[in-house]
């Protein structure tokens, strides 16, 4: 395969997590590593497994297709293959995939001497994924309790999970979550537009520099945090949004069994006006 | 100057911190799930194993009196003015009583209802009530039997547990008294009231939802029943109102929406659990005791029993449940008082059988369902 002018330099060797250099080579532009073949082997076996559970369902409506979890019996325990058995191991490939990509990219930021921040990242993510189908099922003493795959299924739990809470918008982590969330695509819709006018300059014009766009947002909104800290803001927005995201739905169930509405009550009975 | 101020905002950051941590409730695991729903739904009960055990312990139903020696002379004959109990032996009436005061009045005892001078008078309005009660408690185990109490049945306890007043009452809530001002108005809502469960949703949903008798069947539906709109449909308030009745039947019951729903489809009863059911005509069965019983007895009862409207103590979900699925661990407790299942004289004021549910509402969510009603203007 044909390579960029500029991507010999980045093949560096080394900087290996594991394995030393067995697996320190390139195929065509990709580069594998150990975990770049146990992401393979784990991405591999969970998606065969996914399809092989669609076979055994009712139907192959996209849409449709639903792995579910075992039932809140088998406590945590394996359960059998067609009922939830599956859906077992094909969240211990998730994790096992999921994680060997990040460590991949670990690799790949030694191997170019750059800070983690990509893998850190992408670890939120994950921590979210492993909460909602490790962590929150194993403090509630049910592998049952983990989302179904399935592009409907897994709204459908979303749907009565929040409402096991009578009214999940009470949850006080969703809040931050919710909030995180909606600043980090405001964040983003602000800072793409400004990148894209001003490196899209209307006929006769220049590429505006980081100047102007500092002038801009000043101007508008009194304030710019600069082309350095939008990219700081973002990450940090960003990964609050996904590490709160967690945090609600860990708390909902091991550590508060009742309505959200009722949590409140700490505020309305403060001393000061209760 | 700004030191002060960013001491002052920590030290209210961290009170506010401490108070969150110490004073919401927080839980932890163990807990105690169980499922009502295929597996994967997320249709599940979540409590701790803790409340499970202390909920158990506080709900246990009184161990029934000893049987009635048989035979002997009825009640009506041994005793004046007995009018709903005559055809019980004077034993068994006895033994009924005894229970009534262990069940209702254990410290006041026999004079919380009766002139000790004259066990016939009816001078104390308590008697006039329970006598009332006492109706009520064979019409609900018997008209209400196949629909909602089941075998289990009630009996004074079910509800009194050992208070003259059972604490699960309600009256209408007028709201705060705000004749003008800045915020004279608050639609009836944002009071975080314990009736629904301290949400910003409508605090007197129950006046009326549960104690109209006459009220339109399809009034706490708010769902459309057809995929695109006819008519202009009800507004959210009425969506938000339905939104505390079904917080206060969850709390009164102790469970959560999907112990009835499967919220995909919060309104479609092929989806929805066998328990729907029975709590659909739970809301018949409180609106029929708070119409045709508690509603008649607003004279009887003193100016301190009644509400600040004057409206008479009513009858909710909590009122009998008290936290649980099964009021008292789903004990049978009638069937050591076999006088309680059956209605003894028939009532003055007609009671209406519970109404048949509507086309659209299945007693089994299992069977076919039938065409969708016309929606309601």
């Amino acid at each position: 395969m044909a390579m960029l002018s500029f991507e010999r330099k980045y093949r560096v060797r080394g900087g290996t997590l594991v394995g030393g250099d067995l697996f320190d080579f390139w195929v065509g532009p990709f580069y594998v590593g150990f975990f770049g073949v146990t992401t393979l082997f784990f991405s591999v076996l969970g998606t065969a497994l996914i399809i092989y559970g669609a076979a055994l369902g009712p139907t192959w409506n996209i849409w449709q297709i639903n792995i579910a979890p075992p039932d809140l019996k088998y406590g945590l325990a394996l359960a059998p293959l067609k009922e939830g058995g599956l859906w077992q191991i094909i969240t211990f490939c998730a994790v096992g995939a999921f994680s060997s990509w990040a460590l991949r990219e670990v690799e790949i930021c030694r191997k170019l001497g750059i800070g983690y921040h990509v893998p850190f990242a992408f670890s939120v993510a994950i921590l979210a994924y492993v909460s909602l189908v490790v962590v929150r099922p194993f403090l509630m003493g049910a592998w049952g309790h983990g989302f179904p795959y399935g592009i409907l299924s897994h709204l459908d739990w979303v749907s009565n999970t929040g409402y096991q809470y009578l009214h999940f918008h009470y949850n006080p982590a969703h809040m931050l979550a919710v909030s995180f969330f909606f600043t980090t695509t405001l964040a983003l819709s602000l800072h793409g537009a400004l990148i894209l006018s001003s490196t899209n300059p209307g006929k006769g014009e220049v590429v505006k520099t980081p100047e102007h766009e500092d002038t801009f947002f000043r101007d508008t909104i009194g304030y710019s945090i600069g082309t350095l800290g939008i990219h700081r803001l973002g990450l940090f927005l960003a990964l609050s949004a996904g590490f709160w995201s967690a945090v609600c739905i860990v708390i909902s169930g091991p550590f508060w069994t009742r309505g959200w509405p009722e949590w409140w009550g700490w505020w309305l009975n403060l001393p000061v006006w209760r | 100057m700004k030191t002060f101020f960013v001491v002052l905002g920590a030290s209210i950051a961290f009170f506010l911190t401490v108070a969150m941590f110490g004073t919401s409730g927080w839980e932890r695991p163990p807990l105690t799930t169980t499922q009502n729903g295929f597996r994967g739904t997320g249709m599940d009960q979540v409590h701790t194993r803790a409340e499970v055990a202390e909920k158990k312990d506080a709900n246990v139903a009184p161990a029934p009196a000893d049987p009635a020696e048989e035979g002997g002379e009825l009640a009506g004959q041994t005793y004046e003015n007995v009018k709903v109990l005559s055809g019980l032996t004077t034993n068994e009436f006895n033994r009924l009583m005894v229970s009534m005061t262990e069940w209702v009045s254990p410290e006041q005892g026999c004079t919380y209802c009766h002139n000790t001078e004259n066990m016939a008078d009816d001078s104390l309005y308590q008697k006039r009530v329970a006598r009332r009660m006492l109706q009520m408690t064979q019409h609900i185990n018997s008209d209400w039997k196949a629909n909602h109490v089941g075998g289990a049945g009630v009996t004074c306890y079910t509800c009194h547990r050992g208070q003259p007043v059972p604490a699960n009452i309600w009256f209408t809530n007028p709201g705060p008294n705000r004749p003008g001002g800045f915020v004279s108005r608050n639609n009836g809502q944002n009071m975080a009231a314990p009736s629904v469960g301290l949400a910003s949703l409508p605090y007197d949903t129950l006046t009326e939802y549960l104690a109209d008798k006459s009220i339109d069947n399809n009034a706490i539906r708010v769902n459309a029943t057809t995929a695109l709109p006819t008519t202009k449909g009800k507004p959210i308030q009425d969506a938000e109102k339905t939104y505390g009745l079904m917080i206060h039947m969850s709390e009164g019951l102790g469970v959560n929406c999907t112990f009835c729903h499967n919220t995909r489809a919060i309104s479609n009863w092929q989806q929805s659990t066998p328990q729907r059911t029975t709590a659909w005509h739970g809301i018949r069965m409180v609106r029929d005791l708070n119409g045709n019983f508690m509603e008649p007895l607003t004279s009887t009862f003193p100016r301190n029993r009644l509400g600040v409207l004057g409206d008479v103590p009513k009858v909710n979900c909590t009122t009998c449940h008290n936290g649980q699925s099964k009021p008292l661990n789903g004990a049978h407790v009638v069937d050591a008082y076999p006088e309680l299942t059956k209605v003894t004289v028939a009532d003055v004021v007609k009671t209406p059988a519970p109404d048949a549910p509507p086309a659209e509402t299945p007693a089994v969510p299992a069977t076919p369902p039938t065409a969708p009603a016309a929606p309601q203007p």
